[in-house]
């Protein structure tokens, strides 16, 4: 098994910063990751009960890294998150109306049940929805930020976050190149939950640390411990401040555990006992809301406060939506053309029968 | 003006698109100082300084770089060296750009150039034609100029055009095919051309292969047949009202297309006639396709595995027997 090694330095082109996390930006992290905890609770009663179909892939566990860098991130920012992103997109401003409505199809959602679960974002708001296939969004991300260097913008930062096991792909290797050509402003973040589906990282690499890639892209690299909400906050922090004032491509590694299956039909069976009882198990949002009480930055009745708050809305969002309008097969336009009218669609024989 | 070749059509629309749309930009292996391999941006990198750039080799991440670019409002111009190397950005093509529109409702407006089809000694991973796998998914607009004018035209339009365009220029024309001038009119989009007008039989042709039928169509008068050719400039989407107004007239089909038979355009078009006009085919429809192996190195082996005039002309003296 290859773990990282979170005592290790963090490489050859990185340096430790620990720049100061706000009680205002540790509150609203920890609120959001409340947010997409209970809302992912919400999803998978609803895919056990039948209402959605497909599958649920939940990022319990994983919340303190995915929000750190979607916190981080602002409107003209790119941004492309993948599979256990929750709480980074809701960071980012997508909604617990959007992400029911996503998964349970209503020709409501931003993706009118074309496409589903977590295959969700607004492109045009620089959200991008991605694909399964993995390492795919790290190039789209940095042909946002092309753009916006094509347009003189600046000050724009792409993020983009990936599993261990997405680093073995081609097209991730060929972004994160191309990113270091190109020296755009894009941060990188790995979350290695040590499993891709169920295979080990042994399986998955060979490199003793994924840290070391970066050097090899000529990219900054960074390490941050996954679970630890402070500690992601000021590394992704630093990460996307560095990119947007110029500094380059930023790859960020971090260690930590999926604490559920990699969708809600595996029971993770696989993650042996020993790691779930060690350090990488810990809940992430459990230590957070330790270490804000322990701060003073949050009150144990603040907490169930929002505990109650979010609960209910997530409730009401999930009726209000299983009320919602399926898409209807018969009004649906059937054309996966932008410049094709359904005039010009008549084109096809077979559509005008 | 001298004499304009099909590459330099390519070349000088390219030139008026960077000209006229601040939003396009090229992206490519060897294009910019060098003028890429085939020289389609020759001067341009010097031109418009910044926006002709030479990419690393990763086609998969040169086409998600132009979707990116283009969810941003920009108008990419991707060249693949070549065609075949295309299948190494497939998953960006087929997966990301061709599926935007229909996920998400965001247009994605870029333009893959795939230097296409065979030359002599081009051998198996320099020769091939790819149409047929874009034009199999939905969201992809494929177009295969075969004439100078359509090179210039048609390549400005599908910048112009807010889907992604797949634009197979084929290699064997860029310096064969030459045209005194560039044309001021524009066919309409997705419109097939009457190359040829005739009464006998109808060639349904596209890029190189509409040559080799005005070719074979010209040896036909010597038997005293006249042939129509229908060149589809846009094999998606296919202009199927023009092809079969062409065969209503003449009774009898032929499809002739660069690449392998199994599922390609010309499957398509026989089915789209034999589908909806039926009724107005005197005898069964025909194609002519690539032998089934990959494109062989030899010029003898070459010419002999794509359809040539010859090889045309004689499946029309078969077709007009039957």
């Amino acid at each position: 098994m290859t773990l990282g090694k979170a005592s290790d330095s963090d490489g050859p082109r990185a340096t430790k910063h620990s720049p100061e996390v706000t009680r205002e930006n540790a509150r609203r992290a920890y609120r959001i990751m409340l947010e997409a905890r209970i809302l992912e609770e919400k999803l998978a009663v609803l895919y056990r009960s039948g209402k959605i179909v497909g599958g649920v892939f939940l990022g319990r566990g994983q919340e303190a890294l995915s929000v750190s860098l979607g916190i981080h991130l602002r409107r003209g920012d790119v941004y492309a998150p993948l599979i256990r992103d929750q709480a980074g997109r809701m960071a980012f401003g997508d909604t617990i109306l959007d992400t029911m409505r996503t998964y349970l199809g209503s020709s409501l959602g931003s993706m009118r049940g074309r496409d589903g679960n977590i295959h969700r974002g607004r492109p045009s708001e620089g959200y991008h929805a991605m694909i399964s296939h993995l390492g795919a969004m790290v190039s789209t991300v940095c042909g946002g930020l092309m753009a916006k260097r094509f347009r003189g913008e600046t000050g724009a930062v792409g993020g983009t976050c990936i599993g261990e096991g997405g680093t073995s792909t081609g097209s991730f290797h060929e972004g994160m190149n191309l990113a270091g050509v190109e020296k755009l402003p894009i941060v990188v973040v790995v979350a290695n939950n040590q499993f891709s589906y169920s295979t080990p990282n042994d399986r998955q690499f060979a490199c003793n640390d994924l840290l070391v890639r970066a050097e090899g892209y000529g990219v900054r690299g960074r390490r941050a411990v996954g679970n630890d909400l402070m500690d992601c906050l000021s590394v992704i922090g630093e990460a996307v401040s560095a990119a947007r004032s110029g500094e380059g491509p930023q790859l960020v590694v971090a260690d930590l555990l999926r604490l559920v299956g990699h969708g809600e039909h595996d029971d993770a069976s696989y993650i042996p006992a020993a790691m779930k009882e060690s350090s990488l198990g810990g809940d992430c949002l459990d230590l957070a809301r330790t270490t804000l009480l322990e701060k003073g930055w949050l009150t144990g009745e603040e907490a169930a406060d929002w505990q109650k708050i979010v609960e209910k809305e997530v409730e009401e969002t999930s009726s209000k939506v299983l009320r919602e309008p399926s898409p209807d097969p018969s009004e649906e336009d059937w054309n996966a053309f932008s410049c094709l009218d359904s005039q010009q669609n008549s084109r096809y024989p077979e559509e005008r029968q | 003006m001298s004499a304009i070749t099909y590459l330099e059509a390519i070349r000088l629309a390219q030139q008026k698109a960077l000209q006229d749309d601040p939003r396009v930009f090229i992206y490519g292996q060897d294009i910019g100082g060098f003028g890429g391999a085939f020289k389609a941006t020759k001067n341009l990198a010097k031109e418009f300084p910044g926006r002709v750039l030479d990419s690393p080799i990763s086609e998969d991440a040169m086409v998600g770089l132009a979707i990116g670019a283009a969810v941003e409002g920009m108008r990419p111009i991707i060249e693949m060296q070549f065609a075949d190397f295309s299948t190494c950005g497939f998953n960006q093509i087929v997966n990301q750009a061709a599926t935007l529109h229909y996920r998400t409702g965001t247009p994605c407006p870029l333009v893959v150039r795939l230097p296409s089809g065979g030359t002599p000694g081009g051998g198996p991973f320099h020769s091939q034609s790819m149409e047929a796998i874009y034009a199999h998914y939905p969201g992809l607009i494929v177009m295969t100029p075969a004439t100078v004018e359509d090179a210039y035209t048609m390549l400005l339009e599908a910048v112009a055009l807010d889907d992604p365009v797949i634009f197979c220029e084929h290699k064997f024309l860029y310096y064969h095919l030459k045209a005194d001038k560039l044309p001021e009119t524009v066919l309409p989009f997705g419109k097939a051309k009457i190359a040829r007008q005739g009464r006998d039989a109808t060639v349904v042709a596209y890029s190189a292969m509409v040559h080799e039928a005005l070719a074979a169509a010209e040896e036909l008068t010597h038997d005293g047949y006249d042939i129509e050719v229908v060149d589809l400039r846009t094999v998606r989407p296919i202009d199927t009202d023009t092809i079969l107004a062409s065969v209503a007239r003449t009774g009898r089909l032929l499809v002739v297309g660069e690449a392998w038979p199994w599922g390609g355009v010309a499957a398509e078009v026989i089915a789209r006639v034999a589908t909806e006009g039926f009724g107005l085919l005197d005898a069964p429809p025909q194609r002519l396709n690539a032998k089934e192996t990959p494109v062989p190195y030899h010029p003898a082996l070459w010419g002999t595995h794509r359809p040539t005039a010859s090889s045309v002309a004689n499946s029309l003296r078969q077709l007009l027997e039957l």
